[in-house]
Formats: structure tokens, C-alpha cells, sequence
């Protein structure tokens, strides 16, 4: 009894919040909305026992993604809502509908047929994060593998983009050095 | 038998509540205390005996104040910021044991809320969910000061997760489970893993004082050059609820040190439960100290001690573990 309130609970909660994140037209609110519902989702992890992806939950989409949101809306005026251009509300409105309908049946559809069966089935006695191991590192080898190397050269990628005066440390450069620095950078300015 | 284990949690959360609550209280009376002699002062002396009563003057006058909303701020967000802050701050003390389990009028006690077999991750988590506090705080004020402080703390925040997140690694893979009663058992039977990894040990302390914000990394409130950062617009218990997060979050960190590298509650027995409780005072005596003896660091230094420094010799300690180990 008591998961069925936690689970009501909770998927009230989360489309609550989701609601607020696409309604407002306060910058602030939708932030701390979809942060609040990413991690509001990590409870459906916790009811059905999965801790681990409840925890990776929290901490990759509140603690991380949301966060990295959050510095990047450092440079706007964050307290001024925001106006919205609007095109066509029906088309906005149809294919929304559309859309939330046919994610529903599809996800719907093996339930009622009764064709949904585990491809890896519970490990007996080994714990959550070695069941995630196992599939991991035996099945998912190779995208996994492939994922890691995509990251590698997004970082790399990143470096490169932002990396201008990589040689150059403000922390090791004694004061006159900053000085002689900030001088040239007039001069480029001006000239 | 549901019925009696919900029962049991919610006397258990308000317990743990009601506790850390106040030890938040007192750690101020010790902060100003600790400091003051450091600094060859008295501290607080007039109200009650040793000036103990301090606390409870000093939770008067925050309660009792007027709350101030400033009329260009975000005004929802600004009310809720130092609730997160708070929140976050006792939600992490769900997965931690904080004393071995024992026997009260013959029902055993098992002094952990949840335990769940990923603790370490689970409290890493929702410390890092933590940042909110001042991110939103310092957002939603309007005031520019507070945005360089939310700014900051962002930084920090991302920064020195990358580094408690590596360091703890390689003790994880010799215990193999994220469990923190999994750790106490281990280094029951192997011996304290601060001896084994001692890298790891300086590099999370190190990584502890960003995380909880205090002195060497006090950067994100620091008064002589940003005012009170995030918490400059605030007043009243809004701006005690910032404080009392961030004093829980040094004993909740304190309590985590302890039972991943110096043996936790040993083997269960009254002792170990007294040596933890000595581990955790020795612990948050060091944030004190640290406090009268370091002067702050610059942000850039931060970033470049974050990500030239602790960083390497992180990845660098895990692959000596793993070829160890292997």
C-alpha cells in the first residue's frame, strides 16, 4: 500500500513540476522546476529497487546536467521574465498531443499484449551495481566502449574551443608580467 | 510489519533531525569559541556560564527577526533557496550508520535510515544536489555580489565533485561495495584503508572543505571581498537555514571520513561506538582549526589546485590501485 501513495506521490509531483518547466516564462522557475523533477523521477528507481540508477539518476541529471544549465543562465538578467515568440499555437498544441499519445502506445502496447520479458534476468544474491556491471561489460561492451571514446573527443573538442592563451597561467605570472600582459591587450584594442 | 517499520524510520528521521539541528546550533557556539582562543580572545562569555547560552540567544534573535523578501528578487525562488540548502544537507544523512546497532529495552536498533547498498554513492549525490542552495539564492537576488558568489559556488561545486568522486574510487574497488557498513566490515578484518590509501584520504579531505565551503575554499561567502555572497539579501531564519546546512553538512562529512578511512565503529562494541563519536569531534575540531590557521585562496588558484593537481594525482592513484590489485 505504501508504494502505491509513494508511486501517486510521486508521479503527481513530477508532472507538476514538468508542467511548471514548460509553462512559466520565469527563467529561474523552469530551472528549479526540471531540477526538482529530475529528481523526483529518481524515486520510481527507489520503488522498483534499482538504488543505483536512482542514485546515477540524482547525480547525473540534478547534480551535473541541470548544473552545467544553471552556469550557462549565469550571463543573462535571470529576474526578468522572458518573451516568448510563439508561432502557430495549433500546430504547437497538435503535435504535442501527437506525440505524447504515441509514446504512450508504444510503451503501452507490450503491456497489453503480455510479451514483456526480461532479456537479463535477476542475478540471484549479486547486488545492483554488479547486475548494471555485468550487462554493462558483457552485452554492451561495444557501445559502451563507443561512448567513452565519443566523450573523449567532445573533451578534446572542447579544450580546443575554448583553449585560447592555454600557455599563459595568471596564478604562475608575477604581477609586472599581468601588467605587460593587460598593456598589449590595450594596444590590440586600440590600434 | 510494514506498519512497524514506518513507524520506526519516521521516529528515527526526527530523531537524527532534531539532534543535528542542534549540534548545528552548538557548532556555531564551538566555532566562535575554538577560534577565539586560537586567537588569544575569550569568545563568548556574558550569557549563561562559558557563554554557553549564546546558542540559544542567538536562535531567538533569528526567529524573531523580520523576515525580508527585497522587492526586486525572484520572490518563490528566494523563499525556497535556503529550505534546499537545509534539506539537502539531512537528506545525505539517510544512508549514513551513525552509531553501531544496539539493543534498547530488548528491540535492536539499527541507527541508519535507509540502508541502501549504494550509501556512498546515494550521499555523494545528494550532496552535489546541495549546490542549489546558494546557485538559486545567489540567482534569484538581484544583487550582483550574490551572483559572483552563486557563480563561485557552481564552479567549486562541479570542480571538487569531479575530484571526491575519484578519490573515493579506488577505495571502492577494494571493499567492492558502495555500502558504508560493507566499509566498517572490511576494515575490521584488513585494517584501517586510510593506511593502504592514503592518497585517496588527503585528497577527499581536501575535497571535503570544498564541498561543505569552508575556509582554505571559503571563496563562495567570503565576507571582505564579496559581503555574505548568496546570503547577502537574506535575513532572519531564511539566512539561519543556510547556516544550519552548512554546519550539518560538516558533521554529516565528518561522520563519512570516518567510516570510509579511519575503521568507522570498529566492531560494534561501545568503545568503537565512543571512537567514532571521537573521529567525527576530531574531524569538525579540524574544519575550526583550519579556519584560524589558513588564509583563502584565490578562485583561479581553486580551479588551477582542482584541475592540475588533485585531479591527476586521482586518476593517476586509481590506476596504481587497479595494477595493485590486479
Amino acid at each position: 500500500m505504501f508504494e502505491a501513495i509513494a508511486f501517486y506521490l510521486f508521479a503527481f509531483l513530477t508532472i507538476s513540476m514538468f508542467y511548471i518547466t514548460v509553462t512559466t516564462s520565469q527563467a529561474l522557475y523552469a530551472l528549479t522546476a526540471l531540477a526538482a523533477g529530475m529528481i523526483f523521477i529518481s524515486a520510481f528507481f527507489f520503488i522498483l529497487g534499482a538504488d543505483f540508477l536512482g542514485a546515477v539518476q540524482i547525480v547525473v541529471y540534478s547534480g551535473a546536467v541541470m548544473a552545467l544549465y544553471a552556469f550557462g543562465m549565469m550571463f543573462f538578467d535571470t529576474t526578468r521574465e522572458v518573451k516568448e515568440k510563439q508561432g502557430n499555437k495549433a500546430i504547437i498544441f497538435g503535435l504535442g498531443t501527437i506525440s505524447a499519445v504515441l509514446i504512450v502506445l508504444i510503451f503501452a502496447a507490450p503491456l497489453v499484449s503480455g510479451n514483456a520479458e526480461a532479456l537479463f534476468p535477476m542475478t540471484p544474491g549479486a547486488g545492483n551495481t554488479q547486475e548494471v556491471g555485468m550487462v554493462l561489460f558483457t552485452k554492451y561492451l561495444v557501445p559502451f566502449e563507443v561512448a567513452a571514446v565519443m566523450l573523449l573527443v567532445a573533451m578534446i573538442s572542447g579544450i580546443v574551443l575554448a583553449g585560447k592563451k592555454m600557455d599563459l597561467s595568471l596564478t604562475l605570472m608575477n604581477e609586472d608580467e599581468i601588467r605587460e600582459m593587460r598593456r598589449e591587450e590595450n594596444k590590440k584594442v586600440l590600434s | 510489519m510494514e506498519t512497524a517499520y514506518l513507524i520506526e524510520t519516521v521516529i528515527k528521521i526526527v530523531v537524527i533531525l532534531l539532534i543535528f539541528s542542534a549540534l548545528a546550533g552548538i557548532g556555531t557556539y564551538f566555532e566562535r569559541k575554538v577560534l577565539a582562543f586560537m586567537q588569544r580572545r575569550l569568545g563568548p562569555m556574558n550569557v549563561g556560564p562559558f557563554g554557553l547560552l549564546q546558542v540559544a540567544a542567538d536562535g531567538i534573535k533569528l526567529f524573531t527577526k523580520e523576515d525580508i523578501v527585497p522587492s526586486g528578487v525572484v520572490a518563490r525562488i528566494f523563499k525556497i533557496a535556503p529550505v534546499i540548502t537545509a534539506a539537502t544537507a539531512f537528506m545525505a544523512a539517510a544512508a549514513i550508520p551513525f552509531l553501531p546497532s544496539f539493543t534498547l529495552f530488548g528491540y535492536e536498533v539499527h541507527p541508519i535510515v535507509a540502508d541502501i547498498n549504494i550509501g556512498i554513492l546515494y550521499i555523494l549525490g545528494i550532496m552535489g544536489v546541495g549546490l542549489y542552495g546558494p546557485l538559486l539564492g545567489g540567482m534569484a537576488s538581484a544583487n550582483k555580489f550574490a551572483l559572483i558568489s552563486a557563480a563561485r559556488g557552481a564552479a567549486v561545486f562541479i570542480s571538487y565533485e569531479v575530484v571526491t568522486g575519484l578519490s573515493i574510487l579506488a577505495p571502492i574497488m577494494m571493499v567492492g561495495s558502495l555500502s558504508l557498513i560493507d566499509f566498517n566490515e572490511y576494515q575490521i578484518s584488513n585494517g584501517w584503508i586510510v593506511f593502504a590509501q592514503p592518497v585517496a584520504f588527503i585528497l577527499f579531505w581536501i575535497a571535503a572543505f570544498a564541498e561543505t565551503g569552508r575556509t582554505p575554499f571559503h571563496l563562495i561567502a567570503n565576507d571582505h571581498e564579496i559581503i555574505d555572497g548568496f546570503g547577502t539579501e537574506y535575513s532572519g531564519m531564511r539566512w539561519g537555514l543556510f547556516a544550519i546546512g552548512e554546519y550539518a553538512n560538516m558533521f554529516f562529512i565528518s561522520f563519512v571520513i570516518s567510516l570510509l578511512f579511519l575503521g568507522g565503529y570498529g566492531d560494534g562494541s561501545l568503545l568503537g561506538a565512543l571512537a567514532l563519536l571521537g573521529k567525527v569531534a576530531f574531524f569538525f575540531f579540524f574544519f575550526l582549526w583550519t579556519r584560524a590557521a589558513w588564509p583563502d585562496v584565490r578562485p583561479d588558484q581553486l580551479m588551477w589546485l582542482c584541475w592540475k593537481v588533485l585531479m591527476p594525482i586521482a586518476v593517476i592513484n586509481i590506476v596504481i590501485t587497479g595494477i595493485v590489485m590486479m
